[in-house]
């Protein structure tokens, strides 16, 4: 087993993590602080290939993979949590199923512009009654004649108002439970598709986060994602993938908290020496560090075996609830070594540890996923 | 317009710490990186290609590693890649490094070389101009802007105070400012590409119609005797109870003493 | 090559627009030195478009010899004229040492030079001395970023060659009244493939330096205390030819620009000297500046932790300091001109 990353992906990530660094690390605050959707560098990412990074090239994406994919939601996500799950909303949650489930001709129509930049994507499966328990879907979708009628709402879905194209889902068939569920891909600016609330949040407060409103919303037929009735399924393993890049933004968040307490903690002094001369703070940094380390390889281990082609729903799901709960120990760590400081918005710790919560419970909460990897066990 | 890129690999020296102990230097775990004047010149090279057609290929001298700066700049937008590689270039100076440099580009077709301005590790300036005086070829250096005008090139050259707009005849040198551009990013796919389905051209020593005593150490006619770190500083001075006045002439005393004016 | 052929210390003197650019006294100021060690005479190569006049002002700053080399050719600096001048003045005079100012212009010419000469040439010395035994030159000079210093030699080749960076080296006492040896060799300046045309001249006009490359910076902080109190440190900051920067601070109270603006979210710097005026000295104002070769502190509070990096450091008020630092400074400039 090596687990000595490739020299293309060592490089990618010092493409990703300048990016970062250059053009993300610089409005991260002003970002969290104004929610405002950050277009700018969302714009910058589609011209430099950032939102169709495992994508295949002959759809415009990049040809590279799911590692590569969640090293860039890492390195993002170490600067900018916000700007971390709009990339991670956008591949794993809208071009990913369509590239699964997608005909050629919807391919061509919808993936090529999500992997190469010219728009952004968006998934909606939640409802207000419909959280955890996805099959509870209120939406309904009426076929007539050649389009189907949606009504309906979603509820918090990530990139909403800013995305071009969403894969939402909808009952067809109630009576048939799960397997009436359908998947269709529903473009911004359809007569009846219109925007409800944005959510005020804790963290990730730049991410635009929306109510879609269906209200005798008509689209063309052949915009239905996969057979009729295959959309829970269609959800779940959009799902599988979409914890990979939480996984992947959960980890960024801790490691870049880490980064900065190692940082302050060397400069910051007390009793007359840097506080990092302090046994406490020297192993408190040690088990950070050490968490960090087992969550990224949770998670690249998840991304190697999507990548491989294999099942992956088990190991995402791991790599998922732990980086997420490392996410959330790790920035609390932070703040507190940060003292008082840690506690003022001065410091990107406090930011960090807000944005770390929201990975704990989007895209399958820490107790979906114990109940997958149980699943999987008993 | 056929355009050589040379590139070096260098130590990202912002990132060079000495060790407050010991006073040497701690190289170990230092990123190496494109050097920024090169990075520049390559950006220059990729925007007169996008503009008026061409190739651009991309040289470096240096140690088998030097190749994973090829790579990036193939992920930037390069075309083809050299490195010119061998335990027989070691211990080159500038004019012992731009001689082997010359006998590499000797072999290339080319209507412009870009080089960095100087880089980074050493500063010195020199292998550009020298690389143009081995190949017999004008050169214009501190270039902060480059246009085509049929076969001569307009380019503004920066001096301390002033610039001149100079026309030079292809084929030329030209030395890059860091400044001049803002490099463009390289592409994950370009990344992937650039190690996956591209090569980097290995010239060693077999390869170049050079003299022995004209490159590595036996070339190089300066040598190094002694290097030592940067004295450290002494403890500060910290006068509390000083009136304006002599505050005042306690800084001018002390900025006479470092002949700051 | 017998090096024993090669006699006298010669320097590049630089002139733009007939001004003699700064440093080529002070490298005349060390050539005297070296010279005088050597037992051996000083030249300067003076080229340029009708500059012959200029040749006592070199006499009376050290040279002995002052070699003329006067073209319409050479009258904006271009590479191919000024370097084929100089290597026909080396195959004629047969200097042991050249000296260049390492200068946007130096740092051209003396690259080009030495592969024409196949001779060593060393970047950006702070350093020169004669070795005692093989009367050979020691360059010394700043590598990696400035982190450590390396002593060069160039023991089997003359010229032995440096740039030297401005500032660095000291002028003599003017020799009023002296005067050198003129000499003019002829050399041909036939335009060839190499040479360009210059067809602008464009002076800079406004001359705000980036803070990231002043040698000197005088910077404020919060203990400022106004956007106003910002013109004290920019009389100081005149005086010296340094320019203005402040930390975080100054910047959120809309007193200064953020691209003045120094530390972990603004600039590093690096310059040789930095006022630090009135700044208390956090992390993220020391990360942008402690590298700077010498830090000169004035805060009123003795236990801000800028003294614990200041080379120098004053508790006191900056708008009692500040002004009457200026004043003598000024006085002071003004003395050595009238000299």
């Amino acid at each position: 087993m090596d687990f000595t990353l490739s020299k293309e992906h060592e490089m990618a990530r010092t493409l990703f993590r300048d990016f970062a660094l250059n053009e993300v690390k610089p409005v991260a605050k002003e970002v969290d602080e104004t929610e405002e959707f950050p277009a700018a560098n969302v714009e910058k990412m589609q011209k430099l290939g950032f939102l169709g990074i495992p994508m295949p090239k002959e759809y415009g994406g990049q040809g590279c993979d799911t590692l590569a994919y969640a090293i860039c939601v890492e390195e993002l996500s170490k600067v900018c949590a916000t700007t971390g799950v709009i990339v991670s909303a956008h591949t794993s949650l809208c071009a990913e199923p369509i590239l699964k489930n997608g005909t050629e001709e919807q391919r061509r129509k919808f993936l090529v512009p999500l992997s190469n930049g010219q728009k952004l994507g968006a998934f909606g499966l939640t409802e207000p009654n419909a959280g955890t328990d996805a099959a509870g879907q209120q939406t309904k979708a009426v076929l007539d004649g050649d389009s189907y009628i949606l009504n309906g709402s979603k509820i918090f879905i990530t990139n909403g108002k800013e995305a071009d194209i969403y894969v939402i889902f909808a009952m067809t068939d109630k009576s048939k439970g799960t397997r009436g569920i359908s998947a269709f891909i529903v473009e911004k600016g359809t007569p009846g598709f219109t925007f409800g609330t944005k959510e005020k949040k804790m963290g990730i407060r730049g991410s635009a986060t929306y109510e879609l409103i269906f209200t005798d919303c008509r689209i063309p037929k052949e915009n239905l994602l996969g057979a009729e009735g295959k959309g829970f399924g269609i959800a779940m393993s959009t799902l599988d993938g979409g914890r990979i890049g939480i996984a992947a933004q959960a980890l960024g968040i801790a490691a870049g908290a880490l980064e900065s307490t190692i940082a302050y903690v060397r400069e910051r002094k007390q009793f007359g020496q840097a506080i990092s001369k302090f046994q406490n703070t020297q192993f408190e940094i040690a088990d950070m560090a050490t968490k960090v380390e087992a969550a990224r390889l949770l998670v690249y281990k998840a991304a190697m075996a999507k990548d491989s082609q294999k099942r992956f729903s088990v190991e995402a799901a791991m790599a998922k609830l732990y980086a997420s709960e490392v996410a959330m120990e790790v920035t609390t760590k932070a703040v507190q070594l940060h003292g008082g400081y840690g506690y003022t918005r001065e410091y990107e710790v406090e930011r960090m540890m807000r944005d770390a919560k929201i990975t704990e419970i989007y895209e399958g909460t820490s107790e979906v996923q114990r109940m997958v990897i149980s699943a999987s066990l008993l | 317009m056929k355009i050589i890129v040379c590139i070096k690999q260098v130590p990202n020296t912002n990132e060079v710490k000495l060790d407050p102990i010991k006073g040497t230097l701690i190289r170990d775990g230092v990123p190496s990186i494109m050097n920024p004047d090169d990075k520049a010149g390559l950006e220059a090279a990729l925007t007169l290609k996008e503009r008026y057609g061409g190739e651009v290929n991309v040289v470096s001298m240096g140690p088998p590693q030097a190749d994973a700066v090829l790579r990036e700049a193939m992920a930037m937008g390069a075309d083809k890649a050299y490195l010119v590689t061998d335990r027989a270039f070691g211990g080159a100076d500038t004019l012992a490094t731009s001689t082997t440099l010359a006998a590499a580009v000797k072999k290339m077709e080319y209507d412009l070389i870009i080089t960095g301005r100087q880089a980074i590790d050493g500063d010195t300036a020199q292998v550009g101009p020298q690389l143009a005086e081995h190949l017999n070829i004008p050169n214009v250096s501190y270039a902060e802007k480059i246009d085509l005008d049929g076969k001569t090139l307009v380019v503004q050259r920066q001096y301390e105070d002033r610039y001149h707009t100079v026309r030079v005849q292809m084929p030329c040198l030209l030395t890059a400012l860091g400044e001049m551009n803002k490099p463009r990013y390289m592409t994950p796919g370009g990344i992937f590409d650039a190690y996956r389905k591209r090569e980097v051209t290995i010239v060693t020593r077999a390869d170049l119609d050079v003299e022995d005593e004209k490159i590595g150490l036996k070339g190089s006619p300066t040598r190094v005797v002694q290097s030592f770190p940067k004295s450290l500083k002494a403890a500060g001075v910290k006068e509390a109870a000083l009136e304006p006045e002599e505050a005042a002439n306690f800084i001018m005393e002390k900025l006479k003493e470092k002949f700051i004016f | 090559m017998n090096i024993q052929d090669y006699k006298g210390v010669f320097v590049f003197v630089q002139q733009v627009d007939s001004h003699i650019s700064g440093v080529s006294y002070e490298l005349l100021g060390k050539a005297r030195e070296l010279a005088d060690t050597l037992n051996t005479e000083v030249g300067a190569i003076l080229l340029g478009s009708n500059v012959e006049k200029l040749a006592d002002n070199l006499a009376e700053y050290g040279a002995d010899t002052v070699i003329v080399v006067d073209s319409e050719e050479l009258k904006e600096y271009r590479t191919e004229p000024y370097a084929h001048s100089i290597t026909s003045i080396v195959e004629k005079y047969k200097p042991e040492i050249i000296l260049y100012g390492a200068t946007a212009i130096g740092r051209d010419l003396a690259p080009r030079v030495s592969a024409r000469l196949k001779a060593g040439l060393t970047a950006d010395c702070t350093k020169l001395d004669i070795d005692e035994q093989t009367k050979g030159l020691r360059m010394t000079r700043p590598a990696f970023g400035g982190n450590i210093m390396a002593t060069i030699i160039s023991p089997e080749h003359r010229p032995q060659m440096a740039t030297v960076r401005p500032g660095v080296m000291q002028r003599i006492a003017k020799r009023a009244g002296a005067k050198a040896k003129i000499e003019k060799p002829q050399i041909e300046l036939t335009p060839n493939n190499k040479y360009v045309e210059v067809t602008q001249v464009v002076k800079k006009v406004v001359n705000k330096i980036d803070i990231m490359d002043a040698k000197i910076l005088v910077s404020g902080g919060r203990g400022v205390g106004s956007k106003e109190n910002f013109a004290i440190l920019k009389g100081l900051a005149d005086v010296l030819g340094a320019e203005v920067s402040c930390s975080r601070a100054c910047v959120d109270a809309g007193w200064i620009e953020k691209d003045q603006q120094v530390g972990q979210t603004g600039k590093t710097v690096r310059p040789h000297v930095y006022f630090a005026v009135g700044i208390s000295g956090a992390i993220q104002h020391l990360a942008g500046m402690e590298e700077s070769d010498i830090i000169i502190a004035i805060n009123k509070d003795p236990s801000a932790p800028i003294f614990d990096v200041a080379d120098y450091g004053i508790v006191g008020d900056m708008n009692k300091i500040v002004p009457i630092l200026t004043e003598k400074i000024k006085a002071e400039k003004a003395a050595k001109l009238g000299v």
